[in-house]
């Protein structure tokens, strides 16, 4: 056994001994077209030293003295061509300079080395690097990796490498065996490709361009309906966690609460300051900051929404239009509240490390860590208030004093008190969305105005009092949003929602999701 | 007595009378004598400053009177009265950038906006707009009819109370995304500005800014005028009377959903008048003036001054945006929290406003 390692190294020593002298040279010593040409013949010998020799270039370790080639780290140095130290340091040296064009074909180059990887994640990442544009000194090597490659998808993406290049040779039958190989694709990358072509001033060319164009569109067309169909849900689910603390003190108490988007505003504040004392106490805990910011968030909303309730709200019970004036002007209180404590510029929110990155489902899709967790988040605010609502006292209670106030008062129940915590429980919740938003745009003082719009339009549409009607009114206008948007740009996809609304509410004002009985008509 | 001198006994006392001629001579008589005829220097010299400002505050008394009309005395509060003041601005607008002609930047044809994004043309809805009539048409065509297809679809649906609050906001909203994207051929977010003559004259020399001021002022007391004739008539009679108990009208026999579409239909071609009258003074109009919130602070002057009382809007809109500019420069920071106060204050003890408090004030004396 040791036998064999012994002949094993041997070899390996043998053959890295054998490092191409000319080559070497020319890196060492040639203008910069010869070093990135010079980078393509080391690579093609596939030898494992070159990626060090790459790398000491890149990092500006390799010296010439006289006409050899050495890796100098600190007192030590390597001749380059065999990896044998060399001692003494030789006293004259000089430095090779590495440009930025240079340095660009050498990170290619060791991204390609990894084609050679065993680890078949290390071969998919860099061959996915790759099929996005190759340099041509590259493509010995990637010839020589796409021959010795098993498995499909790697091999596919190669292809595209491949293929990508060849597109601009000047060969016809080359050009066009690469564009029949692109068709084959499903990348993005062989679309931007491809486009092109398909005017091409060679019929032929063109004709086979088209084709394999729409070859390419009808896979991406998949990839890009289930892009938009998550965007929609995720757009959702936001909207929903936005609306559905307006739900209650809207819907189910009757309250125009025009300060709400100023308790989603106060929640995600809430978020920034646990964020800060963990960043300043606990470091290493920083990653699980957020389990204790959602509680806090939903705390100090509530406790802000329960003491407006309580000090302005209360009074104006009954008279709706005078509510809305009256918390419009909290809401510009608050507003300026935050801008004299936290200044008016925009604070920094971070994911924690699990919350970021994505799932990559296609080619062409990624699903947000922290959009997946938000709409995983919704669904569980759903449910809980969903309970509370239906399953507890205190639910009962809400529900009885919305029906009939004088007849739930009348049987024992503390209006006030079921007043005061129901506001709390709405903006408790809008304190959560806060929480959520935080994590996916900007946080600043005018966090909430940009989402009191939204949340009315959704719990206006869905149909007053109707939990169900805001979850599906927030799909509705998730989903019609991005499908518009990807038609037509954002702003006017919003525009025409907006008047969609405004005509739906005009033809159907009791919302989606008509109350029944007497309560319609109150 | 003839019909003209019921009328006129019919809208003012005696000393009504009196208080809006004394009123007209500080407008007409003070204010151009004090800015034009006392020399600069003087301690009793009227400054541009002074000029633009009140003729700024007076535009908005007209909007308050407008928004009086319809929430205090038909019920229905409207968050988008901003949208129709700022399409009377932007008809205005768009005659002033016509005006400016070659001497704009780049010394095109074209406003400098069209020019910086290469358009060859002017767009359609800017057709004819260099004929000052056709502008002026302009100005109570576009928020009149406007205000009269939303308030017909939504008054015949019964939309009323907070639903009608609610999507007027979304109509403002709408309309001011619509704005600020720069293809829409209003000059996106910088809207409209540098202006240079109107009807000829140049447009920021002393005596000019003082004629607007004075139609600024005819405006204004034309518009009081009115809006007394309207409330004082059987029209206001009814139109309160929906306010307090639409069905009850409705049962009368009275088709309610006309009245109410009459006196917001007129309310916002009035907003569009006092925003032409506002551009050339201020000499910028942009889509933040259909922002929500800017539609929102209309309610509270009304509120503050006294809700269905049309002096008190006049007063409100005075006091409110006095305050403002005063705060604004003196304390900025601090500007949020006193609107913010006044929104609560007001609604909770002071339901009748200003006005409100100075008739129980009398009654008790």
């Amino acid at each position: 056994m040791r036998g064999i390692i012994l002949i094993l190294l041997l070899a390996f020593a043998g053959h890295a001994a054998a490092l191409d002298g000319a080559a070497l040279d020319k890196l060492a010593f040639g203008e910069s077209d010869e070093k990135i040409e010079a980078i393509g013949a080391l690579l093609a010998e596939g030898d494992p030293r070159v990626a060090e020799v790459l790398q000491a270039l890149a990092e500006g370790e390799m010296q010439t003295a006289g006409r050899r080639v050495l890796i100098v780290r600190g007192e030590e140095a390597l001749d380059a061509a065999s990896g044998e130290r060399v001692a003494p340091l030789p006293k004259e040296r000089e430095d090779v300079v590495a440009n930025n064009r240079l340095r660009g074909a050498i990170g290619a180059a060791l991204a390609s080395l990894k084609l050679l990887s065993p680890d078949r994640a290390t071969r998919l990442s860099a061959a996915g690097a790759l099929s996005a544009g190759v340099d041509e000194a590259l493509l010995p090597l990637v010839r020589k990796a796409l021959q010795k490659e098993t498995d499909a998808e790697i091999r596919a993406l190669l292809e595209t490498a491949v293929a990508s290049l060849e597109l601009e040779s000047g060969d016809k039958a080359a050009r066009l065996a690469a564009i029949r190989t692109l068709g084959q694709s499903n990348t993005p990358s062989s679309k931007t490709l491809l486009l092109p072509l398909a005017n091409d001033p060679d019929p032929e060319i063109r004709a086979a361009a088209q084709l394999s164009l729409r070859a390419v569109e009808g896979k991406l067309l998949w990839g890009e309906l289930g892009g938009l169909l998550f965007a929609g849900v995720s757009l959702g689910s936001i909207l929903l966690l936005a609306a559905l603390g307006l739900a209650i003190t809207y819907g189910l108490m009757g309250v125009i609460n025009m300060a709400h988007g100023e308790l989603i505003m106060i929640g995600a504040y809430s978020t920034y300051m646990v964020q800060n004392l963990f960043r300043a106490h606990v470091p290493q805990l920083f990653d699980w900051y957020l389990l204790c910011a959602v509680p806090a968030a939903f705390s100090i909303s509530a406790l802000v929404g329960m003491a407006l309730e309580r000090i302005v709200i209360r009074w104006l019970y009954g008279r709706p239009l005078e509510t809305l004036l009256a918390t419009w002007g909290i809401s510009l209180a608050l507003i300026q509240g935050v801008r004299t404590i936290f200044g008016a510029q925009n604070v920094q929110v971070e994911n924690p490390v699990w919350m970021s990155g994505g799932i990559q489902v296609l080619s062409n899709v990624v699903l947000p860590w922290n959009r997946i967790m938000i709409i995983i988040f919704a669904a569980a605010v759903l449910a809980a208030m969903w309970a509370l609502l239906t399953r507890t006292r205190l639910g009962l209670f809400v529900r009885g004093v919305t029906q009939n106030r004088d007849m739930a008062s009348c049987v024992g129940v503390p209006t006030a008190r079921v007043d005061t915590l129901a506001f709390g429980l709405g903006a408790g919740i809008a304190g959560l969305a806060g929480c959520a938003l935080s994590q996916v745009g900007n946080v600043g003082p005018d966090l909430g105005q940009g989402y009191i719009v939204d949340s009315f339009m959704v719990v206006v549409f869905g149909g007053v009092g109707q939990l169900a009607g805001t979850v599906y009114a927030a799909l509705v206008l998730g989903f019609a949003n991005k499908f518009l948007e990807a038609w037509s740009g954002a702003v006017i996809a919003k525009i025409v929602v907006l008047v969609f609304i405004i005509f739906f509410i005009q033809r159907r004002p009791q919302g989606l999701f008509a109350l029944k009985g007497r309560a319609a008509e109150a | 007595m003839g019909p003209i001198a019921t009328t006129i006994s019919r809208l003012y006392g005696t000393r009504g009378w009196i208080a809006l001629g004394a009123f007209a001579a500080v407008l007409f008589v003070v204010f151009p004598l004090l800015s034009l005829a006392v020399p600069e220097g003087h301690a009793l010299h009227l400054s541009q400053y002074w000029v633009t400002l009140v003729g700024k505050i007076m535009c908005y008394a007209i909007v308050a009177l407008a928004m009086d009309l319809v929430w205090g005395y038909a019920g229905i509060l409207s968050l988008g009265h901003g949208l129709f003041f700022a399409l009377g601005g932007y008809a205005m607008g768009m005659h002033l950038m016509r005006q400016i002609g070659r001497e704009g930047q780049y010394q095109s044809e074209l406003p400098d906006f069209m020019v910086f994004l290469d358009w060859k043309a002017y767009p359609w809805h800017w057709w004819n707009t260099d004929q000052f009539w056709w502008s002026a048409l302009l100005v109570v065509l576009v928020p009149g009819l406007l205000a009269y297809v939303f308030g017909y679809f939504a008054f015949r649906s019964r939309v009323k109370g907070v639903y009608f609050s609610i999507i007027t906001q979304a109509l403002t909203f709408a309309a001011m995304l619509l704005f600020f994207r720069n293809n829409t051929g209003f000059g996106g977010n910088n809207g409209f500005t540098d202006f240079k003559r109107i009807l000829g004259f140049a447009i920021t020399t002393p005596e000019t800014r003082m004629a607007l001021f004075a139609v600024t002022g005819a405006a204004l007391i034309g518009t009081l005028l009115l809006g007394r004739w309207l409330v004082k008539s059987k029209f206001g009679r009814v139109l309160m009377a929906i306010r307090d108990a639409e069905q009850r009208v409705a049962f009368c026999g009275y088709d309610t959903v006309n009245y109410k579409l009459f006196v917001w239909t007129l309310s916002a071609v009035l907003c569009g008048i006092a925003g032409a009258l506002y551009v050339p003074q201020v000499g910028i109009i942009n889509p933040s003036e259909m922002s929500p919130a800017n539609s929102i602070e209309i309610a509270i002057w009304v509120a503050v001054g006294g809700r269905g009382t049309l002096t008190g809007a006049i007063v409100g809109a005075g006091v409110v945006n006095g305050a403002k500019s005063f705060f604004t420069q003196a304390f900025p920071e601090y500007w949020l929290y006193v609107l913010g106060l006044l929104f609560i204050l007001v609604t909770l003890f002071m339901p009748q406003g200003v006005v409100g408090i100075v008739r129980k004030w009398r009654a008790t004396k």
